[in-house]
């Protein structure tokens, strides 16, 4: 690192602010464009970026986090050159290759050659190198019996495979990674490490997109924390881990009491928790499967709203949230007067103790814009035979095995 | 946070360097030609060369069935119009005349409806890669004219069949088709780029192409409509696929046809369908370029 020091950074990002608007109501054709010239226009502007400037050396590994909705990666499609930025600048040091999604534009009903060499060139290698390059990534992709199928008849993990190897043959010394690695395998996950670490060592500059805090701390020199579209913090793992942590516990609390919170465009109207059999209950046995329904009464036609259910014990933690934000499903839409009624189930881990839900209600998008905030309006008690004394009892699965003593830790197995 | 810090100062707290810091090139967003000619040619080619493949590999009998479409058409025409109801007159080959006009159409129906919807059933690709936008309608239109290629091919072994001599006059069609190829480009990026914000495109322009395969003198030909009314035969050569194919005819069936220049009532005037094609082309490629950063978003 200390010779990367006095180079100049392999990216610079510099004041990058990005704006998106997303007009209220999709005029998608001509015809309406004419007939209503006026209508249409509103738009709701959405700052996903906000005066962002960093800069990273050559040779750092360089981790990009936040919750979901906060720029994160609209950040990484601007690097990519995917999205125009409105102001600022951004400046790259050598040859840069974006992992946003593997195997875009594979086409299913084409064998591996046509799709490796047209992938390729679209990540930026000329034709001969792509074609050159060919084996190379069928062999690491491990593909070498398969290369004649169409891709329609790879399982998905092949797919995958093929996906990645193409990715990473294109030797890039700049890497933007989004969280491709959720996909696939245990194994190949291993891979993908694998390879991210190589890279690491062979001095490659890697931007990486992630809420995993885990990750961050495994790989990461330097991490940069994002909210709302703008630099909370930047620095050591473990500290931006920390503030990290901070603010997903805090940002369910920010409305103050007293005054019910949020426009009140939609209010959820009752709350209430259901065990296996669909009964109301107060009570529930810890392991068992339990629905919390909730509904909501909707006072101006909203499209896709956002709900998020906190479960809070009497200390006050958030011991388990859920929400259909990070799920990405639109929760569809709904007309002004009407009602729907929102339920979740789940598994019941949480240690026994009494909970109380709260509900928050909020606009499409990563749910800041509150419509309402439901609390203190009922709770209920969880019971359980034996506990381990956690906040919550997660079913574990032991293996005990002898190991050598003079064996390293770690390569068990 | 930050306070009024100037360039300068936050880019030396960034990094101590004395001197002039080369920061390399800077990130541009995504234009309809980014990574310049060549890329966007070796791209081009690429995409339209698998899509080429998977027309003729995708089904048993492959070239045939793209075969069929034009020759189809042309049967029933040809029975209809040339056996029952006479329109080509005593016109020299009028079968051939008649084919050509049928493929040379197919070609501009095929690369302009074909790239209406091309950039929105690409978004996949839009949304998640960095490249030239401009590939995409190219690429339509490249494998059109591959298959316009192939359908000559058989426009040429019909008109030996039927007797027409092989001229010098053969020459001038390349310089004919680019002519067209130019236009049917220029219409592909204006539709596709259109299509991204309005998408009743699409019906609009199935209706203007209806409307074009009998404004454009294939089936009732030119010399058939100046008998009855000359103005408007002259008009309708005005569009540069009408153009096109009166001076195809001319050149390559029978010096019989008129040619462009005399159909339109003078060569000076031979502007306005070459004027048509080109400004189509600058349209085109003017919305294209202007929409293009934004497409990703508005997908």
């Amino acid at each position: 690192m200390s010779s990367a020091q006095n180079r100049p950074p392999a990216v610079t990002v510099e004041h990058v602010s990005k704006r998106f608007r997303t007009p209220e109501e999709a005029t998608h054709t001509l015809k309406e464009r004419v007939l209503h010239p006026l209508r249409g226009r509103g738009q709701r502007e959405f700052q996903a970026l906000r005066d962002i400037s960093f800069a990273v050396q050559e040779g750092e590994f360089f981790g990009i986090v936040g919750r979901n909705g906060s720029g994160k990666s609209t950040l990484l499609k601007c690097l990519a050159g995917i999205y125009s930025v409105d102001t600022g600048s951004m400046r790259r040091r050598g040859r840069m290759s974006t992992f946003i999604e593997l195997g875009v534009g594979f086409n299913p009903d084409l064998a591996a050659y046509d799709n490796v060499v047209l992938n390729g060139i679209m990540m930026g290698l000329t034709p001969a190198e792509a074609k050159a390059r060919y084996r190379q990534i069928i062999e690491f992709a491990e593909l070498e019996e398969f290369q004649e199928l169409k891709l329609k008849n790879y399982s998905s993990g092949m797919h995958v495979r093929l996906a990645f190897s193409v990715a990473v043959q294109v030797d890039a010394d700049i890497l933007l990674i989004d969280e491709v690695l959720a996909v696939g395998d245990a194994a190949f996950q291993q891979k993908c490490f694998d390879v991210f670490n190589r890279m690491r060592d062979e001095g490659k500059t890697i931007l990486f997109v992630t809420h995993d805090m885990g990750t961050v701390q495994r790989l990461c020199h330097r991490v940069m924390l994002l909210d709302h579209g703008e630099m909370v913090a930047i620095g050591e793992p473990e500290e931006v881990g920390n503030r990290y942590l901070e603010l997903n516990f805090t940002a369910a609390e920010q409305p103050q009491d007293g005054e019910r919170a949020g426009d009140g465009f939609a209010r959820v109207v009752d709350g209430w928790l259901e065990n296996e059999a669909g009964e109301q209950v107060d009570q529930v046995l810890q392991g068992s499967r339990c629905t919390f329904c909730a509904v909501v009464q909707f006072n101006e036609m909203i499209n896709h709203p956002s709900l998020t259910i906190a479960l809070r014990n009497e200390r006050g933690d958030n011991v388990m949230i859920l929400t259909t934000i990070i799920s990405d499903d639109l929760t569809g839409g709904f007309q002004r007067g009407e009602r729907a009624r929102f339920a979740v189930s789940f598994d019941n881990i949480l240690g026994p103790g009494r909970y109380e839900p709260v509900a928050n209600l909020a606009h499409r998008g990563a749910g800041h814009e509150l419509m309402d905030r439901w609390a203190g309006q009922m709770s209920f008690v969880v019971r359980s035979a034996h506990t381990a004394g956690g906040l919550v009892d997660v079913p574990g699965e032991w293996t005990i095995e002898r190991v050598r003593a003079d064996q390293p830790a770690g390569q068990v197995g | 946070m930050s306070g009024p810090i100037s360039r300068r100062a936050r880019l030396a707290s960034a990094s101590p360097v004395a001197g002039p810091l080369d920061l390399g090139e800077a990130i541009k967003g995504p234009s309809a030609l980014s990574g310049g000619w060549r890329r966007t040619l070796q791209l081009t080619v690429a995409i339209a060369r698998n899509d080429f493949k998977l027309r003729f590999f995708g089904s048993a009998l492959g070239y045939v069935w793209q075969l069929m479409r034009p020759l189809m058409l042309f049967s029933v025409l040809y029975v209809v119009f040339t056996q029952i109801v006479p329109l080509g007159g005593e016109l020299e080959n009028f079968p051939v005349a008649l084919l050509l006009g049928i493929v040379l159409f197919t070609f501009f129906a095929e690369a302009t409806s074909g790239a209406v919807s091309c950039v929105v059933d690409r978004e996949n690709l839009v949304r998640k890669i960095h490249f030239p936008r401009v590939v995409i309608p190219l690429a339509v239109v490249l494998t059109a004219s591959f298959n316009l290629l192939l359908n000559l091919v058989v426009v040429v072994i019909f008109a030996l069949a039927n007797g027409v001599d092989p001229s010098l006059g053969w020459l001038g069609l390349p310089p004919l088709l680019i002519l067209l190829a130019l236009f049917a480009t220029g219409m592909s990026m204006l539709l596709s780029a259109l299509y991204v914000r309005y998408r009743d495109v699409q019906p609009i322009w199935d209706v203007v192409l209806q409307i074009t395969f009998y404004g454009s003198l294939i089936l009732v030909p030119y010399e058939t409509i100046r008998d009855k009314h000359e103005v408007l035969a002259s008009g309708l050569v005005a569009n540069p696929l009408a153009a096109v194919l009166q001076e195809a005819r001319h050149l390559v069936v029978d010096p019989g046809y008129a040619s462009a220049a005399d159909a339109i009532g003078g060569g000076i005037r031979l502007i306005v369908p070459l004027g048509v094609a080109i400004g189509a082309f600058l349209l085109g490629l003017w919305v294209f370029n202007r929409e293009a950063p934004r497409i990703a978003e508005e997908l």
